[in-house]
């Protein structure tokens, strides 16, 4: 369903990005898997989609840098000529209550998940305005939805995920391209992981489905977003968390 | 310079090139959106190897404003 398509999915080594990687990779599209520190992790990310009969490459670029990300997408420009999908999926975490947050901890959290957002849609933009056509999913979260204590830089990116993804789709409607995000809740992966079980256990409770997420729920949808199935959406916010934004 | 111009303008427009003179106004005349403009300038960039600067964008409001531009660019054509 996506064959033919080439897609770019950052922070693809790991987590959820992984797994978006692997399911654009199972529905046909060339997929660039972008990673910062995990080369390791990218080059497995590749072989496990090169083992299930996909293709793809690993780039690495930090992408909260804006002239690494015009690096990067010029030269997968040159190389693949085209680009149609781009899954905005970087991102971290540095989590502590506001009033002993770093200012450091503010910074780096907003550079990666929302302007390495923007960096990245601000140099592919002028390549699927000249295409007619293109997706760009962002990854925001429920935290940007609800906010959360202890998350305070982290929402404040997420919900500023929102709102960009909000105003591109407005700006590049017209041509034929469509931007949405996707707002995981508690998904199971490193990230997650590190909080402490009871922590892990509270988030649970407060899932209307009563279970975790898996790192497919997340790529089934940001799949179905990158897909010609989606064609008459734009400027939406898919959570997909089991309910817990309800 | 106006009839390569004319070109570029009704190929990123999508207008008929002999509607075009210099006097047409991007914007009431040629109907063009702030996107078209965007892309207009990106051709212009590409065939004549020049940066503008959205700042300048402003400053051009019709066909002949190009023209003037690109002379004072130092582009001759």
């Amino acid at each position: 369903m996506l064959t033919g398509k080439n897609a770019l999915v950052t922070g693809a080594s790991r987590g959820i990005g992984r797994a978006i990687a692997l399911e654009l990779a199972k529905r046909g599209a060339f997929v660039v898997v972008n990673y910062n520190g995990s080369e390791d992790a990218a080059n497995e990310t590749v072989a496990a989609i090169k083992a299930a009969g996909g293709d793809a490459v690993s780039v690495r670029c930090n992408v909260s840098d804006f002239t690494a990300c015009q690096e990067m997408i010029e030269s997968l420009i040159k190389e693949y000529k085209h680009m149609d999908i781009l899954v905005n999926n970087a991102g971290i975490t540095r989590d502590d209550l506001l009033m002993r947050m770093k200012e450091s901890d503010f910074d780096a959290v907003i550079n990666t998940n929302l302007k390495g957002t923007f960096n990245t849609i601000r140099h592919l933009s002028r390549y699927l305005l000249k295409q007619r056509a293109g997706k760009i999913i962002n990854i925001s979260s429920v935290s940007g939805i609800l906010g959360n204590a202890g998350q305070s830089n982290y929402a404040a990116s997420k919900a500023g995920v929102i709102g960009l993804t909000k105003s591109v789709a407005r700006e590049l409607a017209s041509r034929g391209i469509c931007v949405n995000a996707v707002a995981p809740g508690f998904v199971e992966t490193e990230m997650t992981a590190v909080l402490p079980e009871k922590t892990q256990e509270e988030l649970k409770k407060q899932i209307p489905l009563g279970r975790a997420g898996q790192v497919q729920d997340i790529a089934h949808a940001v799949a179905f977003l990158a897909s010609p199935e989606s064609d008459y959406i734009t400027g939406q916010i898919l959570s997909v968390d089991g309910g817990m934004a309800i | 310079m106006l009839e390569k111009l004319k070109e570029i303008i009704a190929d990123q427009l999508n207008v008929d090139a002999d509607s075009i003179t210099a006097e047409s106004r991007f914007k009431e005349d040629l109907e063009a959106d702030s996107l078209d403009l965007f892309e207009l300038v990106m051709a212009l960039e590409e065939e004549y190897g020049v940066e503008i600067p959205s700042e300048d964008l402003e400053k051009i409001l019709t066909v002949q404003d190009v023209i003037d531009y690109m002379k004072n660019k130092g582009v001759e054509a």
